[in-house]
């Protein structure tokens, strides 16, 4: 089974760089609060910390798997 | 908020959506391209978990337990998840800016005490007794008739709760967003149906943690925020001292409009002539109660236990009834018996990692009253005019809305389609995991117990995929048929809760005293649940007990606790008249005929005793901090 951590790191890595971009392009800041936070900036920013360490977390675990199955088992897949 | 609300707290089902002012004048929001791209991506992942473990389902095994396969995180976060519904997410918030911090007991009493008991204590006699299923547990314990009981009744009630969860997000995208919402219904139950219908199980644990995740993301900047504009948390604890605010359903109100209320619960309960019209009088006496209205300290909204020795808090409930009802009979019953949870940890891929599920569970589950009621708390001075503002005027109900209604205040476009997914993710994780355990329980526990015991594994997994499909049909029908009718959806997502709290009286006297037999688990289900739903029906507006409690937490409470008394002892009486089971038959069943295992290779940390002892303590904490 594919681990986990993978599909939910890439997940938040692509939500994570659409908003991102989307605040670079067009900052968007918290309404109806005197600071002047681009929210979608930092947001986006803390879900690719999340993201990205998770895929990696998720693709190492993927290639360790892949090396521990036996020749037997890679025959059948 | 309904009378009945309460018992919908603890088992993921809240406050129900209102149709807002603003709704009526159309859709408070207009959701930008950015934000369908965020939902977009998010349905595609959620489609494509499904079509990849899908390939793994060879076995009934693999389709109803995952193939007891999952690491402990995983199975964890899924425990979780599964209970956080979208009302959960949304009627969490609303109890935060009803009752205030109080509602985190529902948390730090309620939930966590519960989920070390069944990681410490429980879950070794689920687990290691290799059953498949909550009811199956049941009559390796006891008898076929217990059995019986609980599979009948999970199996009508879960796809209810399902279909009601389904109405009240397809009306606040519909309030919120000019959402059709006969498209929302459909596009959500054909997703949570492809996912379901190809990986069984699996599919819906991966797909649950995703939406932990996504609900943690989408949710937890609406705290941010809200504290940013209340300009920091001293200055708004400074505000609510400053400030009084009206407690909803006050007793004092009770007592000095009981004529006027109990003539208008009458009038409108008789008119109707059916049991469940009575909800109408519920919100008839509701809003007259709040008319009156109690002026209590805002300070108030931010202790948990300070001021639970008399009625005079935002709850209106006393502390031995929330600490019994709630932090015992309650809590214990949900998160010890109900197989929507314990399903969860059956998937775990060994002792170890099921006994780990609700021990790992408690230490985010601990957290989550920051993100989903604090932000309802921090919205009192933000959007003030939600509670009833005085003697003489009747709340609004939008405070049931208070999250939706944040969001749209302070969200801008990109992370209000992130909020907003996570709304949908909310749902979704929740009725997802009450189809994946209504196809189990109709499958092992009905169908192959009952109608076609000897057939084939390939037919029991082809027969689930099926019941996959009848189950969110149900829901969906479910969904539709209620439309019309709050009452009828107040009464079924509460009544659950009430049917099920006696069943730990049961369990705790199979799993932990060897004398009780298959008759007295038996006369306890039967005796508990009639009692738990003779209360519940007598507490009905205008009925004997509608008046013996100061509010409706208060009689859920209480009423879970004479439940419980009433199930333990018809068990324990009629097990003293009955024969019990072989002894040998009831080893791994029971405590003290079952051999302790062995944990001298357990290093002390990974102990489960030890890390239920942590989790207890870093919740004692957080309740010594908000006391």
């Amino acid at each position: 089974m594919i681990d986990l951590r993978l599909p939910i790191g890439i997940f938040f890595i692509l939500v994570g760089l659409i908003i991102t971009i989307y605040s670079i392009i067009a900052p968007a800041y918290v309404p109806h609060i005197k600071e002047h936070i681009n929210i979608d900036l930092y947001w986006g920013i803390v879900l690719l910390i999340f993201g990205i360490p998770m895929t990696i977390f998720g693709w190492m675990a993927e290639q360790k798997s892949k090396n521990a199955r036996t020749p037997e088992e890679k025959s059948t897949h | 908020m309904d009378w009945m609300a309460p018992i919908g707290q603890l088992v993921g089902t809240v406050a129900l959506p209102t149709t807002t002012a603003a709704a009526k004048n159309g859709p408070l929001l207009a959701m930008h391209p950015i934000d369908y791209a965020v939902l977009v991506v998010y349905l595609l992942f959620v489609v494509g978990i499904g079509v990849l473990t899908g390939r793994k389902q060879k076995t009934s095994e693999d389709f109803f337990l995952s193939g007891r396969s999952i690491p402990s995180w995983i199975t964890g976060l899924a425990f979780i998840s599964a209970n956080l519904g979208a009302l959960e997410v949304m009627g969490m918030a609303t109890s935060g800016y009803e009752y205030g911090m109080i509602t985190a007991n529902y948390y730090w009493i309620g939930a966590i005490p519960a989920m070390v008991f069944m990681g410490v204590a429980m879950m070794r006699f689920f687990y290691g007794s290799k059953v498949r299923s909550v009811p199956e547990f049941l009559n390796k314990r006891y008898n076929e008739g217990t059995r019986f009981v609980n599979a009948v009744t999970f199996a009508i009630f879960t796809p209810a709760i399902s279909g009601i969860s389904m109405y009240a997000l397809a009306l606040v995208l519909q309030d919120f967003l000019g959402l059709n919402f006969n498209v929302s219904v459909l596009i959500s139950a054909l997703v949570v149906l492809v996912y379901t219908f190809l990986g069984g199980l699996t599919a819906s644990i991966y797909n649950e943690v995703l939406q932990f995740f996504l609900i943690v993301f989408g949710v937890a900047p609406l705290t941010i925020i809200a504290l940013i504009a209340n300009h920091g948390w001293a200055h708004f604890k400074h505000w609510l001292a400053t400030h009084q605010l009206y407690a909803v359903y006050p007793k004092a109100a009770v007592a000095a409009t009981a004529a006027k209320l109990h003539a208008t619960a009458n009038a409108t309960a008789n008119s109707a002539h059916a049991v469940m019209q009575g909800a109408t009088a519920a919100h008839a006496k509701a809003a007259a109660v709040a008319t009156a209205g109690v002026k209590l300290s805002g300070s108030q909204w931010l202790h948990t236990w300070t001021h639970m020795g008399s009625i005079n808090n935002p709850l209106q409930t006393t502390w031995p009834g929330v600490v019994l009802g709630l932090g015992f009979v309650l809590s214990f019953s949900y998160w010890c018996t109900n197989f929507l949870v314990v399903q969860r940890a059956l998937a775990a891929k060994d002792m170890t990692a099921a006994q780990d599920t609700p021990l790992l569970a408690a230490f985010p589950k601990m957290i989550f009253p920051f993100i989903v009621i604090l932000p309802g708390v921090l919205a009192i001075p933000l959007i003030p005019h939600l509670l009833p503002s005085g003697p003489g005027v009747a709340p609004t109900k939008t405070f049931n809305n208070v999250m939706p209604l944040m969001m749209a205040r302070y969200y801008p476009a990109g992370l209000l389609g992130l909020g907003l997914t996570a709304l949908m993710a909310s749902f979704m994780s929740g009725m997802a995991g009450n189809v994946t355990a209504f196809n189990t329980v109709v499958t092992y526990d009905l169908y192959a117990a009952y109608i076609r015991p000897n057939a084939t594994d390939k037919h029991y997994l082809n027969f689930g995929r099926l019941m996959t499909v009848v189950g969110i049909i149900i829901s969906v029908g479910f969904a539709y048929a209620v439309a019309g009718s709050r009452s009828i959806m107040g009464y079924t997502q509460n009544i659950f809760g009430v049917v099920n709290a006696p069943l730990i009286a049961v369990f705790l006297l199979g799993m932990f005293t060897g004398f009780t037999t298959p008759m007295g688990g038996f006369a306890g289900i039967v005796i508990g649940t009639l009692t738990s739903l003779t209360l519940f029906v007598l507490r009905f507006p205008g009925w004997p007990m509608a008046h013996t409690f100061n509010n409706g937490t208060s009689g859920a409470f209480w009423c879970a606790v004479w439940s419980f008394l009433a199930g333990a002892t018809a068990t324990i009486v009629v097990s003293l008249f009955t024969k019990n089971k072989p002894r040998e038959q009831l080893v791994g069943l029971v405590y003290q005929l079952t051999p302790k295992p062995e944990a001298h290779d357990v290093p002390l940390w990974r102990r489960p005793l030890v890390i239920g002892i942590v989790a207890l303590i870093c919740a004692l904490i957080l309740n010594l901090f908000f006391w």
